[in-house]
C-alpha cells in the first residue's frame, strides 16, 4: 500500500474549497440576465382549485411573468414520471394517477406547486405571490392509512380506495405450513416513523435557455444529473439529450432526498424558454420541509415462527406504506423490493411472505431517504427477533447465533428473491459484542442502578443489498432503466488523468477514493488525477449516486476503463521498445519488457500516444482516452451488526446513548478515514430516528413538523463519540471486492437503539415503546408500566 | 436603497440595498462571498455563522443595515493565502467535513468558541454545537476537529 493507494486514509482533495468558502453550489452561481422565482404553494392538503387569478401579480413591480398548471397543460408539458412498475398480487399493474408538475384540477398536500412568479428579484416574485388569488374548494383531507384504504376521500378520483398496489413475495403456502407447525408465534406490531431528510442545502435550480441554438441548461441539487435530463427531457418537456444539459455541481447533501425528479426542474426549464431569461429558484427550509421526498412511514404486523429449538422457521409480515399524494421517481421501489426482499436478514429463515400495500394520502410523495428499505426491514426482523428472545426465554446473543446463516452457505439463496454473495455474520457479530464489551455489561447495568439509572443494551444486526444494479435483474423486477454505471478514463500527453465518473459526490469523497484507485492502478501521483462528475455536457452517461452504488458500480467502471488503457499502453510500449506485446509488463507506473532493463515511464507512452511519430498506427488510434460502461453481475450485500447502550433516567424518561458500536463489513476498504465517517454519518440518522425525528401531520393535513424549531434535527449534544470498526470479507460480485458504506450506519442502528431502551426498561415490564423514542414516551412508558404502579 | 458600508475580511465595502436586506444576503448577493451559507429561515442550522466585530454571530438574522460600519469576517477571510487557518486544517487532517455545506458555518462557530475557551472538552464542544447542524457527519469527526483546532491554536 502507497501513501495515497488503496487502503490509505487519505486526506480529501476536495476539502480545500469547500473550507475556503470556494465551493460552487447551486445558489452560488448567476447567470447573466437572470431572473428570480419564488413557486405558490397550496396552504390545503386537499381542495379543487376553482380559479387561479393572477392579474394583479402579473402587473406588479419588476414581474416578468406568472404562469400556472394551465399554460403548463396548455403546452403539452407531460406529467413527472414514476421509475419503477410494480405489479399487484393479480399480476395487474400498479395505479399511475398524472402528477402534473404545476397542480391543474386539485392540491393535494400542503406545499403542493400551483404557480411560479417570475420577477427580477426574488423579493418581487415573493410580494407577487401574494397577490394571487386562488380560489380553493377545500376538500376533506386523508393522511392515516387505514382510513385512506376505507376510500371515502380520495387522493386522485381514479385510484380505488387510494391503493396504487397490493404486491406479494415469497412462499404463501410454505410459510402458513411453516406456522401451522411452529412450536412458537411471536408477533408485533410496529409503525416506521416518517422523516424528512433534511440534506443541509436547500433545493435550488437555475434554467438557462440559449434561443439561437435551442439547448436548455438546468443548474440543479440532484444526486443523478443524467437521470434528471433523460427523465425530465423525455417525459415531461420533450426535449431531446443533446439539447438538454444538466449540471449538478457542489451539492450540499442528498441521502436520497435530491435523487428524483422534482416538478421545480421541470417548471423552471420551461418557464426560462418562454420569458427568455434564465431563471433562479432556491427553497427555503420550510419548502423543503413541505416539497423534498419524505421518507420511511410504515405500518406493519409481523410474525415469526419458531421450532422448539429455537430455529426461525417462518416469517409473515404485512405492512401498509405511505406513498403521499403522488408517486415519486422511485417511490414504488422502496417499500416492495429494496423492502421486503431483505427479510431473510442474515437468518437462515426456509419460508418468508410478506404482502405490501402502498396508500396514496394528502402529505408530500415519500421516497428514498438513507437506507430506502432496508432500514425499515431491519427494523421490523431485530425488534421481532429481540421479542423472540424475550419470549422464548433465549438469550438474545444466543438464539441471533443459532440462526444465522454461516460462512460456509455461501452462495446463499434466500426465500425472498436475493442470493447473497458473500459474507461472515458470526464474524462481524462477535467482533462487535467484543468491541462493545457485550460481557462486562451486567457489571455496568448493576453500577448505574446504584445511581437511579435504569441501563440497557441493545443489538442488531443486519444486511443490506446495494450496489444498485444488475440492470437485468431490476428490470426483471420493474425498474424502467438500467442500473449500470460508466467511466471515461482520459490520460492527456504529459500523463496526468482526468477521470470523467457518472456517479455524483455530494459529501462521499469521491474526488479522492477514485483519485485513489486510478492513482493507484496506473502508479502515478494522486495529484495528477483529477475526478469529474455532475454536467452532462462533460460525462458521457451515468446513472448517479445512491444505494450505496457509487463505488460498487462506478467503481469497476473506472477500473476497466483504466484496464482499456494499460491494454492500449501496452501496444504503444511494444511498438516503441521494440518487443512483443505479450512481453510487456506494467507495474508502478513502468512498462517493461519482461527480462531486460527496457522500459516506458506512464507519461512517456501517454506522450507517444499524442504524438504519434513512432507508432503502431496501422494496428491503433492515436490517443490515450477510454469509455467503459460496467453492470454488476450481483447487488452486493454489506452487512454487521450494531449495538447501542444507554442509560434512562426513569424520572424524566431521559435516554442518553452511553455507547455505540458499529462493526459492518462493507468488503474492501479504498479510504478508510471516509468509510468511517460514512458510517457516523449514518448512524447519528439511524439515532435521530430512533429517539428524535418525527413527521407529524394534523388530521387536515397540515405539516406541525414543518421547521428546524419542530422537526427535532440531530445535535452534536444528542449524540456520542462511536466505535466504528469494519470486519469485511472481500466482496465477490465485482472486481473491486468491495460493498458499499453510504447506507449501513442508518440501516443497523435504530433497532440496536430501540433494543437497548427496551433492554433498560424490561425490569419494568415495558414491551413496545415506538419511535421516536422522546423523553415523553419513555416516561409514559415508565410510569404506565404495571410493575412500578405496582411497586407505589 | 440605502448604502451600507463595512469592512469584509479586512477591506472597506460598500453597496446599495433594499432595507430588508439581510447580512448574509449583502456578503453572499452583493459582495460574491458565497462560501456563508443559508440552510434554513428559522436561525437554527448555523451555516451562515460569520465573526462580526470578532462574534460569533447567525448573519441570517441580521440585517445588513444594522451592521453599518461593522468589522465583518467571513470564512473566506482565514486561511493566509494557500495556507489554511489552523482551524481549517484541523477539519480538512480530522475529516471534518463531508458535503461541506455547513462547514464554514462550524469552522466560524467553532473560533468564537476556541476564543472563549482555549481548552474545551468534548461535553463543552457538543454543548457549543447546539446552533450548528450538520447531517453528513454525525459530529464525531467535526468534535475531534474543533479538539484539534483548539490544540493547535493554543501553539
Amino acid at each position: 500500500m502507497t501513501a495515497t493507494g488503496i487502503g490509505a486514509p487519505v486526506r480529501r482533495v476536495e476539502d480545500r474549497r469547500f473550507l475556503t468558502g470556494n465551493g460552487n453550489y447551486t445558489d452560488d452561481i448567476n447567470r447573466p440576465g437572470q431572473a428570480h422565482a419564488w413557486i405558490l404553494r397550496s396552504p390545503h392538503a386537499h381542495a379543487k382549485l376553482a380559479k387561479v387569478d393572477t392579474s394583479k401579480a402579473r402587473a406588479a413591480d419588476g414581474v416578468l411573468a406568472v404562469l400556472t398548471g394551465a399554460d403548463m397543460a396548455a403546452d403539452g408539458v407531460g406529467g413527472l414520471p414514476c421509475g419503477w412498475q410494480i405489479h399487484n398480487k393479480d399480476g395487474s399493474p400498479m395505479l399511475e394517477p398524472g402528477h402534473p408538475p404545476l397542480a391543474v384540477d386539485k392540491v393535494r398536500h400542503v406545499g403542493d406547486q400551483v404557480a411560479i412568479v417570475i420577477a427580477e428579484t426574488r423579493g418581487q416574485a415573493r410580494d407577487a405571490a401574494e397577490l394571487i388569488a386562488v380560489d380553493y374548494d377545500v376538500l376533506p383531507a386523508v393522511i392515516d392509512m387505514d382510513a385512506a384504504l376505507a376510500g371515502g376521500t380520495l387522493v386522485h378520483d381514479d385510484v380505488p380506495n387510494n391503493r396504487c398496489f397490493d404486491w406479494e413475495i415469497g412462499d404463501k403456502e410454505a410459510t402458513d405450513a411453516a406456522f401451522a407447525n411452529a412450536a412458537t408465534i411471536v408477533s408485533i406490531d410496529l409503525v416506521n416513523n416518517r422523516l424528512i431528510p433534511n440534506a443541509m442545502e436547500p433545493r435550488a435550480a437555475i434554467s438557462d435557455y440559449d434561443r439561437t441554438s435551442g439547448r436548455h441548461t438546468l443548474y440543479t441539487t440532484s444526486q443523478n444529473p443524467h437521470v434528471i435530463r433523460l427523465l425530465m427531457g423525455a417525459f415531461v418537456l420533450q426535449i431531446p439529450e443533446h439539447k438538454l444539459r444538466v449540471v449538478a455541481p457542489d451539492v450540499g447533501g442528498g441521502f436520497g432526498s435530491k435523487i428524483f425528479h422534482y416538478a421545480e426542474e421541470a417548471i423552471l426549464t420551461w418557464a426560462a424558454a418562454k420569458v427568455n431569461r434564465p431563471i433562479k429558484w432556491t427553497a427555503e427550509r420550510s419548502e423543503s420541509f413541505m416539497t423534498d421526498a419524505h421518507g420511511r412511514d410504515h405500518e406493519s404486523h409481523a410474525e415469526l415462527a419458531l421450532d422448539a429449538d429455537g430455529k426461525f422457521i417462518g416469517l409473515r409480515v404485512a405492512t401498509k406504506a405511505n406513498i403521499g399524494a403522488y408517486l415519486s421517481t422511485f417511490g414504488s421501489s422502496v417499500p416492495t423490493y429494496l423492502y421486503a426482499t431483505l427479510l431473510a436478514g442474515v437468518y437462515q429463515t426456509p419460508a418468508i411472505y410478506a404482502e405490501v400495500q402502498t396508500v396514496f394520502t394528502n402529505t408530500v410523495p415519500v421516497d428514498a431517504y438513507r437506507g430506502a428499505g432496508r432500514p425499515e426491514c431491519t427494523y421490523l426482523l431485530e425488534r421481532l427477533v429481540a421479542k423472540a428472545a424475550r419470549e422464548t426465554g433465549i438469550d438474545p446473543v444466543e438464539l441471533r447465533k443459532r440462526n444465522m446463516i454461516q460462512p460456509d452457505q455461501f452462495p446463499y439463496q434466500t426465500p425472498v428473491a436475493l442470493q447473497y454473495d458473500c459474507g461472515d455474520y458470526p464474524a462481524s457479530f462477535d467482533a462487535a459484542l467484543e468491541a462493545a464489551d457485550y460481557a462486562g455489561f451486567e457489571k455496568r447495568r448493576a453500577a448505574a442502578e446504584k445511581v437511579g439509572k435504569l441501563r440497557g443494551i441493545g443489538i442488531s444486526t443486519y444486511i443490506e443489498a446495494c450496489g444498485i444494479a444488475p440492470s437485468a435483474v431490476a428490470g426483471a423486477l420493474g425498474a424502467r432503466a438500467g442500473l449500470y454505471e460508466s467511466a471515461q478514463v482520459r490520460v492527456h500527453p504529459t500523463g496526468s488523468v482526468t477521470v470523467y465518473t457518472g456517479t455524483h459526490s455530494h459529501g462521499q469523497g469521491h474526488e479522492t477514493t477514485f483519485a485513489q484507485l486510478v492513482s493507484d492502478t496506473f502508479g502515478i501521483p494522486i495529484e495528477n488525477v483529477e475526478i469529474s462528475h455532475g454536467d452532462t455536457d462533460q460525462v458521457q452517461f451515468g446513472m448517479g449516486t445512491y444505494g450505496s452504488r457509487s463505488l460498487a458500480v462506478g467503481g469497476p467502471a473506472i477500473l476497466k476503463a483504466c484496464n482499456k488503457v494499460i491494454d492500449k499502453a501496452k501496444k504503444i510500449a511494444a511498438h516503441i521498445l521494440e518487443a512483443d506485446v505479450s512481453d510487456i509488463e506494467f507495474a508502478d507506473g513502468k512498462f517493461t519488457v519482461a527480462g531486460t532493463d527496457k522500459e516506458m515511464a506512464f507519461g512517456e507512452v501517454s506522450l507517444a500516444a499524442y504524438v504519434p511519430h513512432n507508432y503502431p498506427i496501422e494496428e491503433i488510434e492515436p490517443g490515450l482516452d477510454e469509455n467503459a460502461f460496467y453492470d454488476p453481475l450481483n447487488f452486493s450485500f454489506p452487512g454487521g451488526c450494531h449495538i447501542c447502550e444507554v442509560e434512562v433516567d426513569p424520572e424524566t424518561g431521559d435516554v442518553e446513548i452511553v455507547g455505540m458500536t458499529a462493526v459492518d463489513d462493507v468488503g474492501r476498504v479504498i479510504n478508510p478515514m471516509i468509510v468511517e465517517g460514512q458510517v457516523h454519518g449514518g448512524l447519528t440518522q439511524g439515532i435521530g430516528q430512533a429517539l428524535l425525528e418525527g413527521c407529524v401531520y394534523d388530521s387536515d393535513g397540515q405539516l406541525l413538523s414543518g421547521s428546524y424549531m419542530d422537526y427535532t434535527m440531530p445535535r452534536a449534544d444528542d449524540v456520542p463519540s462511536y466505535a466504528a470498526s469494519t470486519k469485511s470479507v472481500m466482496g465477490a460480485s465485482n472486481p473491486l471486492e468491495v460493498k458499499g458504506v453510504g447506507e449501513v450506519g442508518a440501516i443497523g442502528s435504530p433497532p440496536a437503539v430501540i433494543n437497548a431502551i427496551l433492554d433498560a426498561l424490561a425490569p419494568l415490564g415495558v414491551e413496545d415503546i415506538s419511535m421516536p423514542a422522546t423523553p415523553q414516551k419513555v416516561w409514559q412508558a415508565i410510569n404506565g408500566s404495571t410493575i412500578r404502579q405496582a411497586a407505589e | 436603497m440605502p448604502t451600507v458600508s463595512m469592512t469584509v475580511n479586512g477591506k472597506s465595502v460598500s453597496a446599495d440595498v433594499e432595507p430588508r436586506t439581510l447580512l448574509v444576503q449583502y456578503l453572499r448577493e452583493h459582495l460574491g462571498l458565497t462560501g456563508t451559507h443559508v440552510g434554513c429561515d428559522t436561525s437554527q442550522c448555523g451555516a451562515c455563522v460569520v465573526h462580526v466585530n470578532g462574534e460569533s454571530v447567525k448573519s441570517c438574522t441580521t440585517l445588513a443595515m444594522q451592521n453599518e460600519g461593522a468589522d465583518v469576517t467571513s470564512i473566506e477571510g482565514l486561511a493566509d493565502g494557500d495556507t489554511l487557518h489552523p482551524m481549517q486544517e484541523a477539519f480538512r487532517e480530522n475529516h471534518g467535513l463531508q458535503c461541506g455545506f455547513c462547514t464554514p458555518g462550524m469552522v466560524m462557530s467553532a473560533l468564537d468558541l476556541v476564543k472563549k475557551n482555549s481548552d474545551p472538552s468534548e461535553k463543552d464542544v457538543r454543548e457549543w454545537l447546539e446552533g450548528n447542524l450538520c447531517r453528513c457527519t454525525g459530529y464525531h469527526n467535526i468534535v475531534k476537529s474543533i479538539l484539534a483546532g483548539a490544540q493547535a491554536l493554543k501553539g
